[in-house]
């Protein structure tokens, strides 16, 4: 009798439909109670066994209200998500109402405090376009060269050694970053290259792609270390040296996920608001030259939201620019997740 | 000629390896680059009056004890609301969840809310906490935009804390007879804790680094008052550092204020760091990895 009683609440634990699973417990302990009942030796155990079902009873309810609560705080997640797409797109898309589309997204300039005021975001996107490129063009080559080297060419005690200084230049706050580039190399850039300013496209995009290499070359590397054994070991007993190894068989193997790593590289260089606004010089141009001064959605944006009249047009106009910059930054981690997700199934 | 296709094969590989070297210093030097000037600039600056008053002279003097004080409650606040949430949502991802077409849809929403930019975070909050909810401009609008944004950061790490805890742990606790909750709570939740932890210390850091999300949720440029209650607005170390570099009359002055504020910020947030790494190691060593 008391075998099956335990029987049953180790039956509950691992099988994870609690919420019937309890029902179905409970009716064969009603059974098992009515044919101990047929004999009177064992009422008292039949007594027993109505306390143990009370008790299973209790244990399941506990156990759903349990997992409804972790799931429900889970769920908080995506409920933030959906709010921040709900208040950005709520409050930019106003500003359809008072110029169409083709106007706001093509318009050349973004003159917002002029009479009348234009707001023209082509220059925008065109500077944050640019500056995207232009720290990709560094920071891919860079974190996925530094990815490869700690993976598999460096001994391990210096990869220990090297791979907190990348950890920590992940850390470093985008503000100290900005900082930097504003108070050394921008009077460096400028006497160097005798330009008029040293805050321009050059200068943030440097600053940002050593931003991305941290975020570029985490992800290669667990791409990398996913890679099996075996495949290295088959390539170096045909005869190949390590670094053919590398780059024909290792690097192709992980080449999916070096892809994420570049997407959520350029993710991250598109969002990064700190270092755009203090280094990219803040001209609403579109650049002519790598020396220019842009001025990049998120710098329009921390630069303006403080001085834009509440609900007026250039509010709303701000907001829709960042609507624009989270489509951008959604676009990026989708297509991220994609590749991983194909290459997940390819695997399988 | 054998001979020589392999001398030519190593020296090729000799080379390219060395290229590979290069780049991955070229981030040590980008590191240290920006410790050095700022350590160099900054540390003259640095003294027990700058940490230990309030700006003066329209903030041309004086220090930053106003601006620590606003980023150790923003950043506590923010960890004391991101912390249960994101353990509770990890717990459920990790130990209840599975592969359930649910769960799937809550690790989307996670990896999409980590690439949320920061300056976007700074809008909601503006928009919901301070307008929608009437916060205002406060220390919590702001904790509460910062306990979003780093959310992610510590759901993530407390999966993989949960991830090194062995199944024959919760094996042995199901065949001792416990429920599901029992074994999360008594066995696996301990031995994920030190993990966890770990995790904290980086979403504490993220957080005291962030400018953009909290420039229109929390911070003013001046606040006189100390903070007194969870409604007023406050100072914080990177609005500080962005403020003088930015918006000072006199920036040229301010200059040796600007780089021990951020040498100050640096210091905090690459401290903390270090203490997160050193714990991981040791933590790593003591499971057998």
């Amino acid at each position: 009798m008391f075998r099956s009683t335990t029987g049953s609440i180790r039956r509950l634990t691992p099988s994870r439909r609690i919420g019937t699973g309890w029902i179905a417990s409970s009716l064969s302990m009603l059974s098992s109670y009515v044919r101990c009942f047929a004999t009177t030796t064992e009422a008292k155990a039949g007594v027993q066994t109505i306390k143990e079902i009370l008790m299973n009873i209790g244990f399941a309810r506990k156990e759903t209200g349990i997992r409804r609560i972790l799931a429900g705080i889970a769920g908080c997640s995506l409920l933030f998500l959906a709010l921040i797409m709900l208040f950005v797109f709520m409050e930019g898309l106003p500003i359809f109402a008072e110029l169409s589309a083709k106007d706001f997204f093509f318009g050349m300039y973004w003159r917002p405090t002029s009479e009348p005021p234009e707001f023209g975001i082509f220059p925008l996107i065109v500077g944050s376009v640019a500056i995207t490129l232009v720290s990709s063009l560094i920071a891919i080559p860079l974190g996925v060269m530094t990815a490869i080297w700690l993976t598999e060419i460096a001994p391990s005690s210096v990869r220990r050694i090297c791979k907190p200084f990348i950890e920590l230049l992940a850390a470093l706050p985008s503000v100290v970053v900005g900082f930097f580039a504003m108070v050394v190399m921008a009077p460096f850039l400028q006497e160097y290259f005798d330009l008029d300013t040293g805050l321009n496209l050059f200068n943030a995009g440097v600053m940002l792609a050593f931003m991305s290499v941290p975020t570029i070359c985490s992800v290669a590397e667990d791409s990398l270390y996913a890679v099996p054994a075996s495949l290295r070991e088959a390539s170096l007993a045909l005869g190949a040296s390590r670094w053919e190894t590398t780059v024909r068989v290792v690097v192709p193997a992980a080449f999916s996920g070096i892809g994420t790593a570049c997407m959520l590289g350029m993710s991250r260089s598109i969002g990064e608001t700190m270092v755009v606004l203090m280094a990219a010089g803040g001209a609403g141009i579109l650049p002519t030259s790598l020396f220019d001064p842009i001025r990049p959605i998120p710098a329009a944006i921390a630069a303006e939201m403080a001085e834009a009249p509440f609900r007026g047009e250039h509010y709303h106009a701000l907001f829709a620019t960042a609507m624009v910059l989270f489509v951008f930054t959604l676009a990026f981690n989708t297509i991220a997740q994609r590749i991983t997700e194909k290459s997940r199934q390819a695997l399988d | 000629m054998q001979n020589k296709s392999t001398a030519r094969r190593a020296a090729r590989q000799g080379f390219m390896f060395s290229v590979f070297k290069f780049a991955a210093f070229i981030n040590i030097a980008a590191l240290l680059s920006v410790c050095f000037f700022l350590v160099w600039n900054g540390l003259p600056a640095l003294s027990w009056e700058f940490l230990t008053e309030p700006p003066r002279n329209s903030m041309t003097e004086g220090g930053i004890l106003p601006c620590i004080i606003g980023t150790f409650f923003l950043s506590l606040g923010a960890l004391g609301v991101s912390f249960p949430l994101g353990v509770a949502s990890a717990v459920y991802l990790h130990e209840y969840a599975g592969h359930s077409a649910f769960a799937r849809y809550i690790r989307l929403g996670v990896n999409n809310l980590a690439g949320v930019p920061s300056i976007v975070f700074g809008l909601f909050g503006m928009s919901f906490f301070v307008i929608s909810c009437g916060f205002g401009i406060s220390l919590l609008s702001g904790v509460l935009t910062l306990a979003v944004l780093t959310l992610p950061v510590i759901i993530s790490t407390a999966e993989e804390a949960l991830r090194q805890v062995p199944g024959v742990l919760r094996e042995s606790s199901f065949a001792l007879g416990a429920t599901q909750s029992q074994t999360v709570a008594r066995v696996v939740l301990p031995a994920a804790l030190p993990g966890m932890l770990t995790g904290a210390i980086l979403g504490l850091s993220r957080a005291s680094g962030e400018t953009a999300a909290i420039m229109f949720t929390a911070t003013v440029f001046f606040s006189k008052k100390s903070v007194d209650s969870i409604f007023s607005p406050v100072m914080a170390l990177p609005n500080h550092v962005y403020v003088l570099a930015t918006s000072g009359t006199e920036i040229e002055k301010t200059l040796s204020l600007q780089y021990g504020t951020a040498l100050v910020l640096l210091g905090l947030v690459l401290g903390m760091n270090i203490i997160a790494i050193i714990a991981r190691d040791r933590l790593q060593r003591r499971q057998g990895f």
